[in-house]
C-alpha cells in the first residue's frame, strides 16, 4: 500500500526487503545493530541515527557491528562482495571516507577492470551527507563530487522517501560498487512510498517540475531548495524547469540536454564546494555539448570554498539558500540573448 | 423553492484521493444558457486535467471560482439559475454557501482503499455506496481501480459499487496464478465471494470488459448484466503496438507517447499520470505479470479469446460503449453485439472513455443499471 513514510523508513525497508529476498545481503557497520553483546540491549542503536533501528530482530547474524576501523570493515565487505556476497556497508560520515580510499578508489572500483571483468564487487556503501545537523567541520561535507570522479564507482543522492527506497534497492541488485549518499537533513522528509520492492534504474533523472523560463539541475536536499526557489519565482510569472539528477554517476546527461534546448539557461545547485564539483561538471558538459541552445552563461550555486562552520548562524549561511537559487535565475534571465525575459522572435 | 433553482457548481471529487483542484479557466461566459452535459470549466489535479460538465440546467449567474487558482473539493466555483431567480438571492446562496470539511467526507465515505484475502493472493479495492443493487468495475490491462475515478462517485449514488485492482495491478498482489481469461474471471468470482456479492452488474473497460463477459459465461447466475466499455473480447484486432511499447517502456520518456495512444485529448496525459504508471511498472513482479498476461491473452498480436461471440445467446441485459477515437481496440468491434446491446460510440474520446466523456457514460451506465435492475 502506498503510503507516507520518511526516508529514514524507506531505507529501513529497502534493506529488509532485501535481506528477506537475497540471502548473500549481509549489513556491517558502527553500531548499525547496538549494543550487541549487552543483554536486553542487541537491537538498542541501530546505526548513529537509527535507521537500521529493527532489523537486527528480523535478521540477526547478517548484520554486524564493527569496530570503529572503517578501513577495516569497508575492506572486508569489498572482499566479501567479490567473493559473492552482497554487502552493505554503513559509514556514519562520508567525511571518514578518506581511511578508506585505497579499498574503494583502488580495489573495489577497479576489480572489474583489472580481472578482465571475471571479477565484480557488488557492495553498497551507505553513508551520510550534508550540512544543516549543526555536526562542525568533520561530519557536514557533501563529498560527493570526489566518488563521482573515480570511474567504477556508482554514486546515487536521494532527495526523498520514494526515491530512496527505489535506489537503494537497485543499488544493492546492481553489480558494481555504489556510493549511497544519504542527507540526514531528509531522514524525516516524508513521501507516499509503496509496501513492496521495487527499483529505480541508475542514470534517469527525475523533472520535478516544469517550466519553460530556465532549468534549475540539483540532488539531495538542494532539490528542496531548488522548489522553494522555483515558488517563489512563480510569484514573478517565471518558470522553471527543476531536475533532480537522482544519480551522479551515471547521470543524466540526456534529460538536462533536453531540458536546457527549451529553456535556453541554466543554474546548478550542488551543496558541494564550488571547484570540481557537480555543478562545475553539469555547466561544463552543457557549455560544450549544447552551447548553442544556451541564451546566458550558466550559473552555479554552491556552498563556498571554506569548511563548514559550526557556528548555527554561520552554518546557515554557508548552505546554498533558496534565494540564493532565486537570485542566480534572476541573474541568467537578465544577462545573454532576449535579457529581461523577452524573448527574441526567431 | 428558492434552492431548487438555484444550483451550485462545485470543484468535483475525481478519483479517492483528490481533495482540492486548479481551476485553469472557464469555457462558458457568464450569463450563458447552459444544458446538461456542456463544458463549464477546465480543472487540473495532481493527476489529471479534464473538463466539468453541467450537471444541471440553468443561466450561469456567477463565476466564482479564479483561474490558476486551487479550490477544496465541493467548493462553490459558480452558480446555475433560473432567469427568475433574483439578484439578492442569488447573493444569498453564495454567502451561506459552505464548503463541506474533507474529514466529515471522509467519515461518511469509509475508509479509500480495502483489502481483500483471495486464494490467489491480495486484492486491493475500494468500495462507494450503500445501494442495494451491486456495480463492479473492472480496469483494463496495466491500470487500476483509478481508472474509474470519474465514475465510481456517480454511480454510487443508488448501488453499492465496488472497484478492484486485477490480480498482478496497481496495489494487488503482483503474481497471476493463471493469466487466461477464465483464470483472471474466476479471480473476479473469488473476489465477489470474498466480499459477500452474490451478484452483481459488471462494468469492464478493456480487458475488464472481456474478463466481464468471460464471468458472464462461466457463472451467469452470479452476473445481472454486463456494460463493456472499449472492450477487449469482441474481435480479433488490437494494436499490438501498443500493447508492446506499454509493457517494454522502462522511463518517462518512452512512456507518455505510449499513453497518449489511450486518449483522444492527448494534453491528458500528464506528468503525474505518466509518473504513477511508471511507478507501477517498477514494482517488483509487474514487467513479469504484464508479460504473462500479454503473452498468453494476445498472441501474436490478435486476441485470443473471444467470449462476446457466444454471449449473442445469453440470456443478459449487455451495454457497449466506445469513443469513436479509439487507437487501441476499434471502435467497429462496438458493432459485434448489435441487435443484442444496446450500442453507443462517442465522439471525440479514446479507449479511456469512461475518464474523458465521464458524464456521458456515467449517465449511459446509470440508465443501463436502472434497467437491468
Amino acid at each position: 500500500m502506498a503510503r507516507k513514510i520518511s526516508m529514514k523508513d524507506a531505507i529501513n525497508e529497502a534493506i529488509d526487503l532485501e535481506m528477506r529476498r537475497d540471502p548473500t545481503v549481509i549489513l556491517m557497520g558502527e553500531d548499525v545493530v547496538g549494543g550487541t553483546g549487552s543483554p536486553g540491549e542487541a537491537d538498542a542503536w541501530g546505526g548513529v541515527l537509527g535507521v537500521t533501528k529493527g532489523l537486527y530482530a528480523k535478521h540477526g547474524k547478517r548484520l554486524m557491528d564493527t569496530p570503529l576501523s572503517e578501513s577495516a570493515y569497508v575492506g572486508a565487505a569489498i572482499g566479501a562482495a567479490a567473493c559473492g556476497m552482497r554487502p552493505i556497508a554503513e559509514l556514519m560520515f562520508i567525511d571518514f571516507m578518506g581511511v578508506c580510499f585505497d579499498e574503494i578508489f583502488n580495489q573495489a572500483a577497479k576489480f572489474k577492470y583489472m580481472f578482465g571483468g571475471k571479477a565484480q564487487t557488488p557492495v553498497v556503501i551507505r553513508t551520510m551527507v550534508g550540512a544543516g545537523f549543526r555536526a562542525a567541520a568533520q561530519h557536514s561535507q557533501m563529498l560527493t563530487p570526489i566518488f563521482t570522479h573515480i570511474p567504477g564507482l556508482k554514486v546515487v543522492c536521494p532527495s526523498n522517501a520514494y526515491d530512496a527506497k527505489g535506489l537503494l534497492i537497485q543499488s544493492i541488485r546492481d553489480n558494481d560498487p555504489v556510493i549511497f549518499c544519504e542527507h540526514k537533513n531528509l531522514y524525516a522528509h516524508e513521501s507516499d512510498v509503496p509496501a513492496e520492492a521495487y527499483t529505480i534504474p541508475f542514470g534517469e533523472a527525475n523533472v520535478v517540475r516544469e517550466g519553460k523560463d530556465a532549468t534549475i539541475v540539483a540532488y539531495g536536499l538542494m532539490v528542496h531548495k531548488a522548489l522553494e526557489a522555483a515558488e517563489a519565482l512563480a510569484k514573478e510569472k517565471v518558470a522553471v524547469d527543476v531536475i533532480d539528477l537522482r544519480t551522479l554517476s551515471p547521470i543524466d546527461w540526456d534529460t538536462v540536454i533536453e531540458s536546457v534546448e527549451n529553456t535556453g539557461r541554466l543554474v546548478v545547485v550542488d551543496e558541494a564546494h564550488p571547484r570540481c564539483s557537480i555543478a562545475t561538471d553539469v555547466a561544463a558538459y552543457v557549455g560544450q555539448n549544447a552551447f548553442g541552445a544556451l541564451r546566458a552563461g550558466a550559473q552555479m550555486v554552491t556552498a563556498p570554498h571554506t569548511p563548514v562552520p559550526f557556528s548555527p548562524a554561520l552554518e546557515d549561511l554557508y548552505i546554498p539558500s533558496s534565494g540564493a537559487i532565486v537570485a542566480a535565475v534572476r541573474r541568467t534571465l537578465a544577462s545573454g540573448e532576449g535579457a529581461g525575459g523577452h524573448r527574441k522572435a526567431s | 423553492m428558492t434552492e431548487s433553482r438555484i444550483r451550485p457548481i462545485v470543484m468535483p471529487k475525481w478519483g479517492l484521493s483528490m481533495s482540492e483542484g486548479k481551476v485553469t479557466g472557464w469555457l462558458m461566459k457568464l450569463g450563458a444558457t447552459v444544458k446538461v452535459g456542456d463544458e463549464l470549466l477546465e480543472v487540473e489535479t495532481e493527476k489529471i486535467a479534464s473538463v466539468v460538465e453541467a450537471g444541471d440546467q440553468g443561466t450561469l449567474r456567477r463565476i466564482i471560482g479564479e483561474p490558476q487558482t486551487v479550490y477544496p473539493v465541493k467548493a462553490l466555483l459558480g452558480v446555475l439559475a433560473d432567469d427568475e431567480a433574483s439578484d439578492s438571492e442569488i447573493d444569498a446562496y453564495v454567502a451561506s454557501y459552505v464548503t463541506p470539511a474533507a474529514a466529515e467526507e471522509e467519515e461518511e465515505a469509509g475508509p479509500q482503499y480495502l483489502v481483500a484475502e483471495l486464494p490467489s493472493g491480495t486484492v486491493r479495492y475500494a468500495k462507494r455506496g450503500e445501494g442495494d443493487a451491486a456495480i463492479v468495475l473492472i480496469h483494463g490491462l496495466g491500470g487500476d481501480l483509478d481508472n474509474w475515478l470519474f465514475n465510481i462517485d456517480a454511480l454510487a449514488k443508488r448501488a453499492s459499487v465496488y472497484a478492484l485492482d486485477l490480480p498482478g495491478h496497481g496495489q494487488s498482489s503482483k503474481t497471476i496464478a493463471d493469466p487466461t481469461l477464465r483464470g483472471l474471471a474466476r479471480a473476479l468470482i473469488q473476489f465477489m465471494d470474498e466480499v459477500g456479492i452474490e451478484d452483481a452488474h459488471l462494468v469492464g473497460h478493456s480487458l475488464g470488459g472481456a474478463i466481464a463477459m468471460q464471468t458472464a459465461l462461466d457463472a451467469p447466475d452470479r452476473v445481472r448484466s454486463l456494460a463493456l466499455i472499449g472492450s477487449a473480447g469482441l474481435g480479433p484486432e488490437i494494436n499490438s503496438g501498443y500493447i508492446d511499447a506499454f509493457v517494454t517502456a522502462g522511463s518517462r520518456r518512452e512512456l507518455k507517447p505510449v499513453l497518449q495512444h489511450l486518449f483522444a485529448k492527448k494534453e491528458l496525459v500528464s506528468r503525474q499520470l505518466v509518473d504513477d504508471v511508471l511507478k507501477y511498472k517498477r514494482l517488483d513482479g509487474v514487467d513479469e505479470a504484464l508479460r504473462k498476461l500479454t503473452s498468453s491473452l494476445f498472441t501474436g498480436g490478435r486476441q485470443q479469446a473471444l467470449p462476446g461471440a457466444v454471449l449473442r445467446d445469453a440470456d443478459i441485459p449487455i451495454m457497449v460503449i466506445w469513443g469513436e477515437d479509439d487507437e487501441i481496440i476499434p471502435a467497429k468491434h462496438a458493432a459485434t453485439l448489435i441487435g443484442k446491446a444496446r450500442t453507443h460510440v462517442i465522439a471525440g474520446a479514446g479507449h479511456m472513455v469512461q475518464m474523458e466523456a465521464a458524464n456521458a457514460v456515467n449517465a449511459l451506465l446509470e440508465e443501463h443499471v436502472g434497467a437491468g435492475r
